[in-house]
């Protein structure tokens, strides 16, 4: 039981009907390493992802993960392998606790060691105090914390984790971020998520974006930001009107205003700002400049922003902040 | 787009949601083993075959039993048809029959009434797996280590415990219907186990056939009144004419009434002045061939159930 990839896939595909859900994806990921799959709605993520669980057969191709292959040893890919669905998948009439110990059983845990992992785990997740609440009087969130404790449960080898956080207030998704990464340090363990957040996927060691069942591009995030490379400025001026109307004249910038100021993308924006300031006649009050973001990235690569092709979400050409 | 280096940014970092410690690169070294770590489930590895089917079992046993004694209401509302059955219709017929015929349609009655209230719990376990499948907790079973035949069969023996407890809860009455309290009870509550068990089985083959909860509603109620009525729980099975005689015997409840019947203590099958039972041909088959029957019955139903649930695609 020798594998270099904790994730292999070759030629893998998947069709429903004469819809191609996934169209010959190539993937290799290594042992200890966080990938990420970002896309928008229906991209085919999570087709993926149940393909390299065993709970989908691929219509073609073949995958590898934690060293057996899908098709032909399920269960040792299962025995390998946690997962946290996109849905919830919680048993409501069973209280925390025990839709824990459930997963424990159905594994084959050692008791003492179940006890143990499932009291830290619980206390990583903050649901100690409720415990012993049936799970359908949980609110959203909270049920996403008790999924995410399953899954990691087991201890397995190789994480997915179908848009994991979704749902999650921004410290509990932190904490388990941080444990996230305090596990892949300690125990070599291989993370495969997906996202719709792209603060979430910089996270991620390397990143795909899919869209429409393929692989669009594969990276590190920086690097897939470097290809973009356009930073966003927001400038915040005593007038804004006249601000916007120099830097399009004096820079030759396309420069917006709005709720937050001025907006305007260049690349190096950190060189930008000290002569933009110099040349600006109005008080300048302050000045943001962000990075490119993954949003950018997908814009450039699919060419259109992903909550444009997620649906209706709030206009935007950047990250607000 | 012109491409270009990063530079170190002016602006704090766009993220809130980022942990203060960048997340370190990936690891870079491609010859690394994925099994140098030592398997955390190193004991577990030799865990295939007969011992984890057993465990998957118990675990699968006692969710069922977990949620069965949660829902007390579900409980006492399983038990409130087979006592219409048996007090209600047993009385209200008082107005036709004398007092010692009543006695005697009562005790006639009482094995069809045990029938009945099992039933419910086996209905409730098919049920629960339709909702697992729509709530997606069947998906997570689906996607740990174990054998899927073991997830069936653990499941319809959680259904068959709660089809002995309500068994026990109906019994307790036996005396309403002339039916003492007897050792021989013991040998019924064994029967009601294999009984519970092979419905239950039919309701999770049913279940994993249909895949709406509604359609399961509909073609659960849709069967199972007419397979009571034609049982022989209510009338005698033999000597029916025609075609209601042939499907009476072809319906398997009606060897479980029987069999039943003829178990329990008291004299409800003399009921008629002789046996009631099917009959085929001029045999009467004996209660081990009935019990035997329902044990097929059950088999094939989880054959059934397990063959489907083993192709199960999410
Ligand atoms: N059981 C199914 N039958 C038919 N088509 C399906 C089925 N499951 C998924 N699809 C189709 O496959 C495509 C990919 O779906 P998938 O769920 O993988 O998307 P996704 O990338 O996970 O999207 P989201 O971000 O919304 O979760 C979609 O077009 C979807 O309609
Ligand atoms: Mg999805």
């Amino acid at each position: 039981m020798r594998a270099r990839h904790a994730v292999l896939a070759e030629g893998l595909r998947k069709t429903y009907g004469t819809h191609e859900a996934v169209v010959d994806l190539d993937l290799a990921v290594d042992p200890g390493e966080t990938y990420g799959f970002v896309g928008p709605n229906g991209a085919g993520k999570s087709t993926t992802i149940n393909m390299l669980c065993t709970l989908l057969r691929p219509s073609a191709g073949r995958a590898e993960v934690a060293g057996h292959d899908v098709t032909r040893d399920p269960d040792s890919v299962r025995r390998g392998i946690g997962l946290v669905f996109q849905e919830s998948t919680l048993d409501g009439e069973l209280t925390a606790e025990e839709n824990l110990r459930f997963q424990a059983d159905l594994f084959g845990m050692p008791r003492a060691r179940a006890r143990r992992a499932l009291a830290d785990l619980l206390d990583l997740v903050e649901l100690t105090h409720r415990k012993d609440s049936p799970v359908r009087t949980f609110s959203g969130g909270m049920r996403r914390r008790l999924e995410i404790a399953r899954g990691l449960l087991h201890m397995p080898r190789v994480l997915f984790l179908d848009e994991p956080t979704t749902g999650l207030d921004p410290q509990t998704r932190v904490a388990i971020w941080e444990h996230l990464h305090r596990l892949r340090a300690e125990q070599e363990i291989t993370i495969f998520l997906t996202t719709h957040h792209l603060e979430e996927a910089e996270n991620c060691g390397r990143l795909a974006i899919m869209d429409q069942g393929q692989l669009v591009v594969e990276g590190t995030p920086a690097e897939l930001k470097g290809v973009v490379g356009a930073d966003l400025v927001v400038l915040r001026t005593g007038d804004d009107e006249r601000a916007a109307h120099a830097v399009r004249e004096r820079f030759g910038l396309e420069a917006r205003t709005g709720p937050d100021g001025v907006r305007l993308r260049t690349p190096d924006g950190a060189a930008f700002v000290p002569r933009l300031c110099a040349e600006l006649a109005v008080p300048v009050h302050s000045v943001t400049v962000t990075p490119p973001s993954l949003d950018d990235v997908f814009l450039h690569y699919t060419g259109r922003t992903i909550r444009e092709a997620d649906g209706p979400r709030q206009p935007d050409f950047g990250p607000r902040r | 787009m012109a491409q270009h280096e990063l530079h170190a940014r002016t602006a704090a970092h766009p993220d809130p949601y980022v942990p203060a410690e960048p997340p370190a690169p990936p690891d870079a070294d491609p010859g690394r083993d994925a099994d140098t770590r030592p398997p955390p489930d190193a004991d577990t590895d030799a865990d295939r075959g007969l011992g984890r089917d057993l465990r998957t079992m118990r675990v699968l046993w006692h969710r069922e039993t977990l949620r069965f004694g949660r829902n007390k209401l579900r409980i006492a509302m399983g038990m409130v048809t087979p006592l219409m059955f048996l007090l209600v219709l047993g009385t209200g017929l008082n107005s036709t029959m004398s007092e010692d015929s009543l006695r005697d349609f009562r005790a006639f009655l009482f094995p069809g009434v045990v029938l009945m209230s099992v039933q419910a719990p086996a209905i409730a376990v098919g049920a629960s797996i339709v909702w697992d499948r729509r709530s997606g907790f069947l998906r997570q079973m689906l996607v740990a280590p174990v054998r899927r035949s073991a997830i069936l069969v653990g499941t319809c023996l959680g259904g068959a415990t709660s089809g002995v407890v309500y068994g026990v809860l109906v019994l307790l009455l036996g005396p309403v219907a002339d039916v003492p309290y007897h050792p021989g009870l013991l040998l019924v509550l064994l029967q009601v186990g294999l009984v519970a068990f092979a419905f239950t089985a039919l309701g999770v083959a049913a279940a994993v056939c249909i895949r709406r909860p509604e359609t399961f509603q509909v073609a659960v109620s849709l069967c199972m009144m007419p397979l009571f009525f034609l049982s022989g729980a209510m009338f005698p099975a033999d000597g029916l004419p025609g075609w209601l005689g042939t499907v009476v015997r072809v319906n398997p409840l009606t060897y479980a009434v029987d069999a039943l019947r003829r178990t329990m203590p008291g004299d409800g099958a003399a009921v008629a002045g002789g046996p009631s039972g099917p009959r085929w041909g001029s045999w009467t088959p004996p209660v081990a061939v009935e019990i035997g029957l329902i044990a097929v019955l059950a088999v094939l139903a989880l054959a059934v159930a397990t063959r489907r649930f083993s192709r199960v695609e999410e």
